[in-house]
This record gives C-alpha cells, structure tokens and sequence, in this order.
C-alpha cells in the first residue's frame, strides 16, 4: 500500500463524488466509482488511469473552488497518474525520469540529434553533404541502423512489457489467457474510439473551454493512428525487406509510402491541434506534476513526422544525410522515451478499461477488492 | 457600455435557471436585457447549481425520459404531496407548458443525462442534467453570451423604484439601472439566518443551509415592503435531515445521510421519536428535516448495525463505530445507559418477518410508543455506525402572488404592470405545501419562459 498525499487527495476527493454521482453520465471514471465503498491505493490508480484529463466534471462541479470542498477530479487524477507511471515503470529506478519529465526528454532529444548528426558527419564524412545512389542507406548502412534500433527496440519492448505487467497484475486482471474476450474486446473498442472523450452524450468534453467541444477527441484521433499508420509503415517495409528481398527506398507509390505519409501527416495534423488546445485549456485541470511530459511528447511526435517527411522529400537530394541524422535522432529519443514518457498512459488506459469492462459485466468491484498480500506480489514480481 | 444611462428593454434580478431563462427568452425575442446576478461569477446560478434533474410532464417517450407522464398521473402527484394547497388552473397550465422543457433547453445546450441506470436514476418522471445544474448554468450563460445581454455579477438588487404598480429602475448599490420591465427570479430567503430566527425562533441558529450563501430574500422583502401579495408563510421550507457535520451554506447533495430507514433514530436524549420505515425514503426523506428540528438542539443521530453496511449510497462524512452500543454512544455524546435500553427494546420488539428493503416489508416492532413499522431488523451485530442529523434548508417557501402570465399581484388583488415573476420567489403559488423531486426546476423553467415573453411583449409594446 502506497500512501501518498496524492492518494490522500483521491481517495478525499472520491468519497465526496460518490456521495453526489452528479457526473456519473460522463466517463467510466464515475461509473466505476459507484461499484465501491471505499477508495485505496490501486482502485485509485485504476479510476486515476480511466481519467483522459477531459475537464467536464471540474466544469460542472458545484464544488470546484473557491468552494471549501475544492473539488478538482480532473487535477487530483492527472498529479496521481504522474505518480503511479513511477511507481509501474521497469526498472523502478528509472521511474524517477517521470518526474521533470520534460527536462530529461528535451535533454534525451538533443543528445540524441547531436550523436546522430556527428555519427553520420563522421561516417560518410566529406560525403554527408551529398547525394547517395542507394539514397539513406548510402549515409548509414541498414546494418548499422537494425544493430542499433532493434537492440535499443529490445530494450524499449522489455521495459514496456513489464511495467504494463506490473500495472496488469495491481488491476487485479487474470492471466490474458483465461480473460473474457468479449471484455478485452469493450475495453479496446473504448479505448480506440476514445470512447469517454465525447463528454458522455456525444456533445464532447469540456476541453480546452468549459464549451464541450470534440476538437481533442479528433487531434487525438489524428495522432494514435498517424502513430499506428507509421508503425504500419515500418513494418511492412520490414516485412518487404526480410521477406520478398524488396529493400528500401521506395518509390511513392508503395505500400510503405502511402502508409508513411498518411500517418506522418497525421502526426503533424495531431499534436499542433492537441498542443493548440493545451494551450488554451484551463491551467486548473492540468495538475501540477506533469512537468511537461504531455508537451515534450508531442513534440517529440511531430519532431519525428516531421523530419520523416522531410527525408522522403530530400532523400535524394544532397540533404539526405542531415535530414537522415535530424530523423534518426528523434525516433532514437522517441523510442528511448517510451517507457519513460507519456507514451506509456495509452496501454494502462486500455488496461483499465479492460478491467472496468469486466467490473460493468460483473456489475461489481474487482479492482483493489481484496487487499493484495505483500507477499504474494513479490512472489509473482520474482516469477 | 455607460449601463447608466441606458434603459433596458428588461431587467432581470437572479442568475439562476428562472432568471436566466427569462433573460434569454426575452433577448430572443429582440428586447434588450440586463441580467443582475447578486453572486460573483464562480458562485452564480443560485441553488439552480446544486441540482441535477426536472420533472417535464410527456404524452410519450422523450429524447431523455421513458414511457408517459401525462397531465392527469402529474396533478394526481401534486395534489397528493400539496394537500391541495395549489392552485389548479395555473398549476395545469404549468404542467402542461412543462411538456417543452427539455427540449428548450437542449437546443440552447444544455445537455442531459442519457438513460444509465442508477441510484435516483427514475427514467420516467425525471430528466437528469449531465453532470449536474451547473452544467447547465454554464450552458444558459454561454448562450446567453451569445446573444449579447448584459450579464453583471456580484451585482445585488438592493432597491427598486416603484410607483403605482410600475416598476421604474432598480438600485445595485448606488448604480441606477433603468428597465420597462422586471423580472424577477431572486430566489427564496433561506440563506437569510435572521429572517429564519424570526419564523423559527432561536432553533434556527442550528439549521444548516443547503444551497447558496447568496439567497438571502432581499429583494422577496423589497417586494413584500411594496405591497406585493405574500403567498406562504414564512416557516413553510423544505427541510431534510443532512449530516451534522455537512457546511453552514452550500454543502449540497452529498451531505445526504441516507440509511434512516436501515436503523433507528435517536435524540440527543438517545430515545427514538418517529416511525424510520413509514415509508421508502425519497418519499420520508422531506419530513425528516422538520422532525430533527423539533428535537431538543435540533439533533439527532442514526444508528446501524454491520448488517446494513453498503445497502444505501455512501454518505460524505465517515460514521462513528464502535463494538458496543455503549461505546458508541460515549463517542457521540450521549448517555450510554438510555442508548442500551432505546436499542435493547427496540431489539425486543421486533416482530418475525422477512427483510426486504426494496419493497414495504411490514417488518416491524409492536408496543412500542413510537414503532417502526417497516424494515425493522435487530441492532445486533457490531461494529455498530453512527451518523449525526441536523435540519437542512433546501429553500423556503413564502413567496408573492402572480397570475398565469407571471405577471405580480399585488395585496389588494391588482396586477403589478411591469414586474414579473419567476423561479423559487413565486414557487409557492403552485406548490403550497410538500415537495416532488424535480418540480423546483419545472416551476422555474415554465415561469422563467413566461416571464421574460410577457417581459418582452410588454416592453416591446410600450
Ligand atoms: C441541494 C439542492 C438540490 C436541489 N435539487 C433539485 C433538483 O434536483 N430538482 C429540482 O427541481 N429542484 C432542486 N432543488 C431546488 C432548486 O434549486 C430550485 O427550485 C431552483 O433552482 C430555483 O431556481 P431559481 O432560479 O428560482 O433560484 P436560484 O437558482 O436559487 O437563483 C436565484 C439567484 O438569485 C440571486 N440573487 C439573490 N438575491 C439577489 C438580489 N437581491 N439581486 C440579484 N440577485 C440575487 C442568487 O445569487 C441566485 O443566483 C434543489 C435545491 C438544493 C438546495
Ligand atoms: S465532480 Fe463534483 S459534481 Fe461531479 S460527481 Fe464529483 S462532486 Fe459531484
Ligand atoms: S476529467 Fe473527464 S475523464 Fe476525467 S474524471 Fe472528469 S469527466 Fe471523467
């Protein structure tokens, strides 16, 4: 049991909703707080991460300050989430990366751009300024590039898959294998179809005005899928590369193109809209703890869209190796970021809303039921 | 904008649903209209902020309600919980105009709670605010906004000019702000502690105020002074027993303690005084107010056993518990000897029968002088909980008369020419006595229309 005075502030702030239930219509947040009597550290991690930070419940709070209750779910939710991402990271040292998250990732970013503008400079040296035949793989060979992205891959994928574990197993979830799929199914269509960004009835939330708006459900739209598309992208090239002997380049009338500029255009379209709207939003819903982790991967998006479609553009041009190193360096911090980083709330969002699926099914409280023995979660930590 | 030296087409005196809604029909129809909300901005809308459903009367099926609640199943209602203390043809009228509500104010943004499922959730009789009244106050006022009316707040009526029945201008402070017409939709005066001191006596110093700090009766009085016509009296509110511990003002909803009809009462004597399972509690949960009132230091407290934990929505404030009656009567502050015997004879005289706390279950004590008569189960199995009672003043109910174009009477039976009203200041004319969930809002909203077109109309005309 952790305790904290941000679990302090929840648990206070979750006793007075569930005695009122006024925004019970709005989000699964309040539906799955009406399942419970009383709130502890992992019901409150789990309400915290059904939370997308929409501001219509801090809007339509009769107890928002300056009442005396200060009624903030918004706030106290974002600060929690902040602090459960450190508690759930792998290794738990590295947790502490959550905190001054923008800082570390600004610092990530340019190193990143630095060692791969140098690297390149001195690998093709007098040439880095030139034109390739093979374009891109002519600045760095595709050897060199799988050596160094997939270990770092490796890496990324290990630390991910055991914070998610981690997260899982404090949601009280069994084993994937012996899940219901129909939930897993409701949880992942909620969280595809941002399911709780639309304020409740379709009108959207109170974001970046108390004026319900579906501007964020949409920027955030363009950017999960200009993110999955340009996933999509790498991968078929992948599979291109390794299973039809087809390398790299390709020309713009390719699978890989065709997905790559879409989603790239997505991943510019999207987070300017949602860094737009950040902007605008009511600084009292935002919490205090974020320390521009939300920012700093939005830039880090666009950085990456950006300089991708710039070295489509100039690849074969004599800019390619500089458009190269400015690309690799993003996805480098982009990557190296991920498990450290905002990217992380996308897969404890579904996880929650898998584990709520099977709460709505049951109709009854699953998670943070029972309280877990210490000793059984080192146990199975270890295993 | 010099707000001085304009004359407004309409003035409106309160922020809340029936002001708002006066205000916006009144620009809709072209007038010009000045909105004087006595609170500051984060505080405005009244106790309208405080509340999350209305009661809309519908032949069919609406876009928020199920099945049919039509003219006849209404006033059957409102007799019932009035004893007939209304008045029929205007409360028909009102039941009727009621049919248009959701609608109204869905097109102007106001957004309702689709069908869930849920603990007050009743489907049929009442429309639920998503999110509560404060959503759609923030809807009224962006749409008001819209459509540019001179929206002032911490802006108090504190006078009007009024001359053989017209209205001429009304004073905020030392401001002068000149109007053809007035509407007005102040709102009770039950955040007025020296005016409840005068009905109640010095019992209401220990009352606990529901809604806004800011509904203190001022102008009610101002038009009162006037010669308005006084409908109610004023000792008549709505009172509900809320936690003890709930804030002076503006506690709300959560402050609910609903779990009376799952154990017994006790004064601060710790002797029971009224029958706790006479009935479901949406339908008792009103008289328990007055009931805790008129205990010695306005106090009561109620107790549960282990067997009724989780049976009725959480309250705000933690119980007290303890293992044994007498502890917990030790730590609330009552005598530990008459709580054992009060809940030793209740035990005992409990009759045999089935709990079954979703319908009348005739579980009940016999020979006691006060028994329960329904959902009487022993206090036996510890930890035993404690919650403290105090009256909780929803709104009060005295008020001024008006016609069925809300237009003010005044004492002699004459009409005021330019004074509308709207909203809790004239909710007495329908409802004269008692309470139906959701018919504070209906009575706000049917009048809010009507007053700011009759408002309009006049202004216009004139
Ligand atoms: C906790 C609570 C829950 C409730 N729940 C419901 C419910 O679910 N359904 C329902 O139908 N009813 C409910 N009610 C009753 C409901 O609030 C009222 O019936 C309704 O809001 C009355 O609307 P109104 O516009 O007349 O008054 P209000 O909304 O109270 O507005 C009056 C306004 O006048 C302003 N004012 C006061 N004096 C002056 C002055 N001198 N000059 C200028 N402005 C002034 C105040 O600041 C206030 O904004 C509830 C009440 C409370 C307290
Ligand atoms: S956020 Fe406010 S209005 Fe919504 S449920 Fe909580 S206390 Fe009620
Ligand atoms: S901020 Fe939005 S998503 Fe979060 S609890 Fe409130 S209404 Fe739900």
């Amino acid at each position: 049991m952790r305790s904290t005075t941000n679990i302090d502030e929840a648990a206070r702030v979750m006793t007075i909703c569930n005695a009122c239930r006024y925004c019970e219509g709005h989000c699964a947040v309040f539906q799955a707080m009406e399942l419970r009597l009383e709130f502890n550290t992992e019901n409150l991690d789990y309400l915290a991460n059904l939370c997308h930070n929409c501001g219509s419940c801090f809007h339509n709070c009769q107890y928002a300050p300056p009442h005396q209750f200060n009624l903030n779910v918004a706030a106290v939710f974002a600060d929690l989430r902040q602090e459960n991402y450190a508690v759930y990271a792998w290794p738990a040292p590295l947790g502490r990366l959550f905190s001054q998250n923008g800082l570390w990732v600004s610092i990530l970013t340019a190193i990143m751009l630095g060692l791969f503008m140098a690297g390149g400079a001195i690998l093709t040296g007098a040439d880095f300024f030139a034109a390739h035949p093979n374009q891109f793989y002519g600045v760095i060979s595709h050897n060199v590039l799988v050596t160094l992205f997939g270990s770092v891959g490796i890496f990324v994928f290990i630390a991910l898959s055991l914070s998610i574990r981690k997260f899982w197993r404090a949601m009280s979830l069994p084993s994937p294998l012996s899940l219901d799929w129909l939930n897993v199914w409701t949880g992942i269509k909620a969280a595809l179809s941002l399911k709780y960004l639309d304020g409740g009835n379709g009108q959207g939330c109170s974001y970046p005005t108390e004026k319900p708006s579906m501007l964020r459900r949409w920027f955030h739209q363009a950017t999960f899928w200009g993110f999955m598309l340009c996933f999509a992208a790498t991968s078929t090239a992948t599979v291109m590369h390794y299973g039809f002997d087809l390398p790299a380049p390709y020309g713009y009338i390719s699978l890989p193109k065709f997905l790559g500029i879409l989603g790239g255009l997505g991943l510019l379209v999207g987070p300017i809209g949602l860094m737009m709207l950040k902007l605008q939003a009511d600084p009292a819903i935002k919490g205090r703890s974020n320390g521009g982790m939300d920012t700093s991967f939005l830039v880090l998006l666009f950085g990456t869209s950006l300089t991708g479609l710039l070295l489509m553009l100039l690849s074969q041009s004599s800019w390619v190796g500089p458009a190269l190193c400015l690309h690799l360096g993003f996805v480098m911090a982009l990557f190296l970021s991920m498990p450290y980083g905002k990217f992380i709330h996308g897969f404890y969002r579904l996880i929650a809303l898998v584990a709520f699926a099977v709460e709505q099914q049951k109709h009854q409280a699953v998670v943070g039921v029972v309280e877990p023995d210490p000793d059984m979660i080192k146990v199975k930590n270890l295993g | 904008m010099n707000i001085s030296s304009q004359c407004f087409d309409v003035v409106v005196a309160g922020g809340g649903q029936a002001g708002l809604i006066a205000a916006i029909v009144a620009a809709e129809a072209g007038a010009t209209v000045c909105l004087l909300e006595g609170a500051p901005k984060s505080y405005r809308g009244g106790n309208t902020r405080h509340t999350r459903n209305l009661r809309p009367m519908h032949e069919g099926p609406l876009s928020v309600l199920s099945g049919v609640y039509d003219e006849e199943e209404y006033w059957d209602d409102l007799l019932r919980v009035t004893k007939g203390k209304t008045n029929e043809p205007m409360a028909r009228m009102m039941l009727r105009e009621s049919a248009g509500c959701v609608d109204w104010l869905e097109k102007r943004g106001v957004q309702f709670q689709p069908p869930l499922g849920g603990t007050l959730h009743l489907g049929r009789t009442n429309a639920f605010f998503m999110g509560g009244g404060k959503q759609l106050v923030n809807a009224l006022y962006r749409w008001a906004e819209g459509l540019s009316i001179e929206i002032r707040y911490d802006a108090k009526v504190t006078d009007i000019a009024f001359e053989n029945n017209r209205f001429l201008g009304a004073y905020v402070g030392d401001e002068w702000i000149k109007g053809k017409t007035f509407v007005a939709a102040a709102g009770g005066f039950e955040a007025n502690v020296e005016w409840l001191r005068e009905a109640w006596g010095p019992v209401a110093d220990n009352f606990l105020i529901r809604g806004t700090p800011y509904n203190r009766g001022e102008l009610l009085k101002l038009l009162l002074d006037k010669g308005a016509m006084q409908i109610g009296e004023p000792d008549q509110c709505h009172a509900v027993a809320i936690d003890g511990r709930a804030p002076k003002f503006d506690g709300g909803i959560c402050t609910r303690v609903d779990c009376v009809s799952l154990g017994i009462v006790v004064n601060k004597d710790a002797k029971r005084f009224y029958d706790e399972g006479e009935d479901f509690w949406p339908k008792r949960y009103a008289i328990w107010g007055r009931l805790v009132a008129k205990q010695p230091d306005q106090i009561g407290h109620v107790i549960i056993d282990t067997k009724s934990k989780g049976a009725f929505m959480p309250p705000v404030f933690p119980a007290e518990t303890a293992s044994t009656i007498e502890e917990l009567a030790i730590k609330i502050g009552l005598d530990p000897q008459t709580l054992r015997e009060t809940v030793d004879q209740f035990n005992a005289a409990v009759q045999p029968g089935k709990f079954d706390h979703t319908e009348l279950d005739g579980l009940a004590t016999a020979g006691l002088e006060v028994n329960k008569t329904n959902w009487a189960r022993p206090i036996d199995s510890p930890p035993y909980s404690a919650y403290s009672l105090k009256p909780g003043i929803t709104f009060t109910y005295l008020g001024v008369g008006v016609d069925q174009s809300a237009r003010m009477l005044m004492s002699d039976d004459t009409l005021s020419e330019n004074i509308f009203a709207a909203g809790e200041i004239m909710a007495g004319n329908v409802l004269g006595e008692g309470y139906l969930a959701g018919i504070g809002m209906t009575i706000g909203n049917v009048f809010g229309q009507i007053a700011g077109r009759e408002a309009a109309k006049y202004a216009l005309n004139n």
